[in-house]
């Protein structure tokens, strides 16, 4: 295996790996997206209770759960940066906080805006809700630090030991929160137990997750790429790549 | 160099902390300006929020605990950085000596001078915000198992931010959620201490937290300072 993985150190062979892989990627999420979405909010049955507006859990659930799966695979590249001193992690996890970080986000709003007709509030201080936002800001530091260093390999690294405290937090803090909420106001909320899906809801729900996970995977191929481009800009191959470039867009 | 090459560990620790603490002793306005932003903080709420007993009293332990998160976050900076400025963090880097042990050393300074004044003036903050007696204990208590794991959790940030030029703004969005968790046990503790009830639980995670930060965390300090220091 290690044979197997030993040429994608270097930065040339991952840069054209990760080229082939995007057109892959981008197609097979344009797909599921397209029919995930169409069968989800058009012919997809309307939830018993919650009616229509419970549609935006197709955006929704897939979104927090690619904001928790990101942080975690962001942390796990960190650490396999951190002990195999592999450069090109760092540029990956450079790759993947954004998009991460947007996800969040998406989670966040889609929350709130499916709250307000289901909870009647566009906010509550649940523990899930809570521990997303926390997570947002795990999120916004690690890009933050990532934008604070001038030379991008320290950036890399210094984001990534962020990365990897982070993760060892997010379950204490995720734990914490739970704990404080059911402490201070108890059965308030109306927790989301999710019941247990109709098929019909459920097959949806899968291409749409697996979508934006495809869809998650391209971006990471362009965002690395152009990382990888940026990081060794001086490079013999790189410079190769950016005369021919130039040469077919004059040939044209 | 190879006679000094032998000190043995707990040497090395005084050694450190007994350098930091002298600095620290020199500049004194380090050690009392972020216990005076801690008083002042703390007077601001009252001032804000209005002067009844029993809304202060209520949320007296959050308002505490808070004002020590940010005072403490206020004094992190010296943690490294004149250290970082006059070259001593590198040789101490490349000494042959663990990071691990003056890394401790460091901060265990940084807890005696900023945590420790915090904890003996703090009883006299919770008087002036009605605190119930029944609770004194317990904010004692979660004070001083808890403002080392701040010391611990903030030393991280600061390693890595301290080869930053505006590091400091940086250095509260890195640290404070990861404060979160230490920040619900000790007021809950309080809270539950308030209505004479049994605390101890929240005392054990609190107390699990500092021994897991206390493990965990100069081996992130050492691999950031090593980033910063490159």
């Amino acid at each position: 295996m290690w044979k197997w993985l030993h040429p994608y150190a270097n930065p040339e062979t991952s840069y054209q790996l990760a080229g082939r892989l995007q057109p892959w990627f981008t197609g097979l999420s344009a797909v599921l997206l397209l029919i995930g979405l169409v069968w989800a909010l058009a012919f997809a049955p309307a939830d018993y209770q919650q009616g229509d507006s419970f549609r935006i859990f197709y955006i929704h659930v897939p979104a927090a759960i690619l904001s928790m799966g990101l942080y975690t695979s962001m942390a796990i590249i960190a650490f396999t940066g951190l002990v195999w001193q592999l450069k090109l992690a760092d540029a990956s996890t450079a790759a993947l906080a954004p998009i991460g970080a947007v996800f969040t986000a998406i989670a966040l709003f889609t929350g709130a805006a499916w709250g307000k007709p289901m909870w009647g509030t566009w906010w509550i201080w649940d523990a899930r809700l809570t521990s997303e936002l926390i997570l947002l800001f795990l999120y916004l530091g690690v890009i933050a630090l990532h934008n604070a260093f001038e030379d991008k390999a320290l950036a890399g690294k210094a984001a990534g030991i962020l990365a990897i405290v982070g993760v060892v937090n997010v379950p204490i803090i995720h734990y914490s929160v739970e704990w404080w909420n059911t402490l201070h106001q108890g059965a308030t909320v109306t927790k989301f137990g999710r019941p247990a899906m109709a098929p019909e809801m459920y097959w949806p729900f899968l291409l749409c997750l697996f979508g934006f996970a495809f869809m998650t995977a391209a971006i990471v191929c362009m965002r690395f790429r152009t990382e990888v481009l940026a990081r060794n800009a001086m490079r013999p191959w790189v410079r190769a790549l950016a005369l021919q470039a130039s040469e077919s867009q004059e040939a044209k | 160099m190879t006679t000094s090459a032998n000190l043995s560990y707990s040497k090395l620790f005084n050694l450190v902390l007994k350098r930091d603490l002298t600095i620290a002793l020199r500049h004194k306005d380090d050690i009392i300006n972020p216990l005076l932003f801690f008083v002042i903080i703390i007077t601001l709420f009252p001032l804000g929020i209005g002067p009844e007993a029993n809304t202060l009293a209520r949320i007296a332990p959050g308002i505490i605990w808070v004002a020590a998160l940010l005072s403490t976050l206020l004094s992190l900076d010296r943690l490294f950085k004149s250290d970082y400025q006059d070259g001593s963090l590198e040789q101490l880097l490349l000494s042959p000596y663990p990071v691990f042990v003056w890394v401790l050393a460091k901060v265990f300074a940084h807890w005696l001078i900023t945590g420790l004044p915090l904890i003996l003036i703090a009883p006299l903050l919770a008087a002036l915000l009605y605190l119930p007696e029944q609770s004194f204990v317990a904010l004692m208590l979660t004070l001083l198992i808890g403002t080392p794991v701040l010391s611990l959790i903030g030393a991280i940030g600061v390693a890595l931010t301290v080869g930053i030029k505006k590091g400091g703004v940086l250095l509260s969005l890195l640290v404070l959620p990861l404060y979160i968790p230490v920040l619900i046990f000790a007021t809950s503790a309080i809270d539950t201490a308030g209505l004479s009830l049994p605390y101890s639980g929240q005392l054990a995670i609190i107390a699990a937290l500092f021994f897991t930060s206390l493990t965990l965390a100069p081996l992130a300090i050492g691999a950031a300072l090593k980033v910063s220091t490159n």
